[in-house]
């Protein structure tokens, strides 16, 4: 699992983001095992502390959890997955109105332009 | 207790005042990142903390003791330029590690060589300037230290190095052991770096956990670090 990530931003904030958005697109699927701490961490050449700490906030979210000897694994709760896949559309969407307003269009004309109607 | 304590530490040369009231600490587990201009003191700072150079006022603690012969035990250094000796096989310069540190895994150091394709019969004169500084890292890595110091590690070395040196870094470090890296090239590390240290001048002007120093000043390590010292 390797993400595209920004030096502008913080990098763990980045790491929770990215790894969710492998869970709630289903990349990452209910149950399967994620990589250790240390190879999540080389294949994005970050620290091992900062993946520790996105993976505890993942842990936090209820989106991954712990077997002690086996490792970290993805939930089997497909509800709370199905949540915060919502609630990401719903930023994305959100994000998007949020840009066409901006742009001067407001809702009903943004609406019209992702249906393509926009003549 | 922090496992490297820099306190209130003065450092001239005959009438220049190269350090002046340095104080810092790194703690346990951490890799930091040592970050200033050249000539700002950075290399003066790690060779006192290596015991090679006289403090004239302050004190530096390594795991509570003062930095000498104890402290070199715990230590390992990569130093800006190397001081093997280049008449020595890679072999050799092994073995000589091996004999001097107790903490040394001679069984990783062959490894890594192994990993970097390099002849560990060939002598240091006949390898490139890369290629020797690939050989002190892996010496300096092959160390089961509790204290990394890496002066300049991507100094001389192309793009592709670096990312590989880097990834050695993550891969062998010891857990629970701190790193301090001092460069002056910022953007290819700073990803590694759980807390900065800005020098200038022979001053510290910064110690942040990077992650809040990039949420609080929304930039890049490198574009704070330029913006601050722009020439």
């Amino acid at each position: 699992m390797s993400f595209t990530l920004d030096n502008k931003l913080p990098i763990y904030l980045q790491l929770v983001n990215e790894i969710k958005i492998n869970i709630i697109s289903g990349k990452l699927k209910a149950g399967e095992r994620i990589p250790s701490v240390r190879e999540l961490a080389l294949q994005n050449q970050v620290n091992p502390n900062t993946m520790q700490k996105a993976l505890a906030e993942l842990e936090e979210l209820g989106l991954i959890y712990t077997e002690r000897t086996n490792g970290k694994f993805v939930t089997t709760d497909n509800d709370l997955i199905k949540k915060y896949k919502k609630e990401y559309a719903s930023l994305l969407a959100q994000n998007f109105f949020k840009d066409m307003e901006n742009l001067g269009f407001n809702k009903e004309k943004a609406i019209d332009y992702l249906k393509g109607e926009n003549k | 207790m922090a496992l490297l304590q820099v306190k209130n530490v003065y450092k001239s040369f005959s009438d220049k005042n190269v350090l002046k009231d340095v104080s810092f600490s790194v703690e346990s587990g951490r890799i930091v990142g040592l970050l200033g201009k050249n000539g700002t003191g950075k290399s003066t700072l790690i060779k006192l903390i290596n015991d090679l150079l006289t403090i004239d006022k302050g004190e530096i603690l390594i795991n509570g003791e003062k930095v000498g012969v104890k402290t070199k035990n715990i230590v390992s250094y990569l130093p800006e330029r190397t001081y093997l000796d280049k008449s020595m096989t890679v072999k050799k310069a092994i073995d000589y590690f091996s004999d001097f540190y107790e903490d040394f895994d001679k069984v990783l150091a062959e490894k890594l060589l192994n990993d970097l394709k390099l002849d560990i019969n060939q002598k240091l004169s006949k390898m490139s300037k890369g290629m020797q500084e690939k050989v002190q890292l892996v010496l300096v890595l092959s160390r089961k230290a509790e204290l990394y110091i890496l002066d300049e590690p991507l100094g001389g070395v192309d793009p592709a190095t670096r990312d590989y040196i880097l990834d050695t870094i993550l891969k062998n470090f010891n857990i629970g052991a701190s790193v301090l890296i001092s460069t002056h090239l910022i953007s290819d590390i700073e990803r590694i770096l759980d807390d900065v240290i800005f020098i200038d001048d022979g001053k510290i002007v910064l110690t942040c956990p990077s992650d809040e120093l990039r949420k609080k000043e929304n930039a890049s390590i490198d574009e704070i670090f330029r913006r601050m010292f722009r020439c």
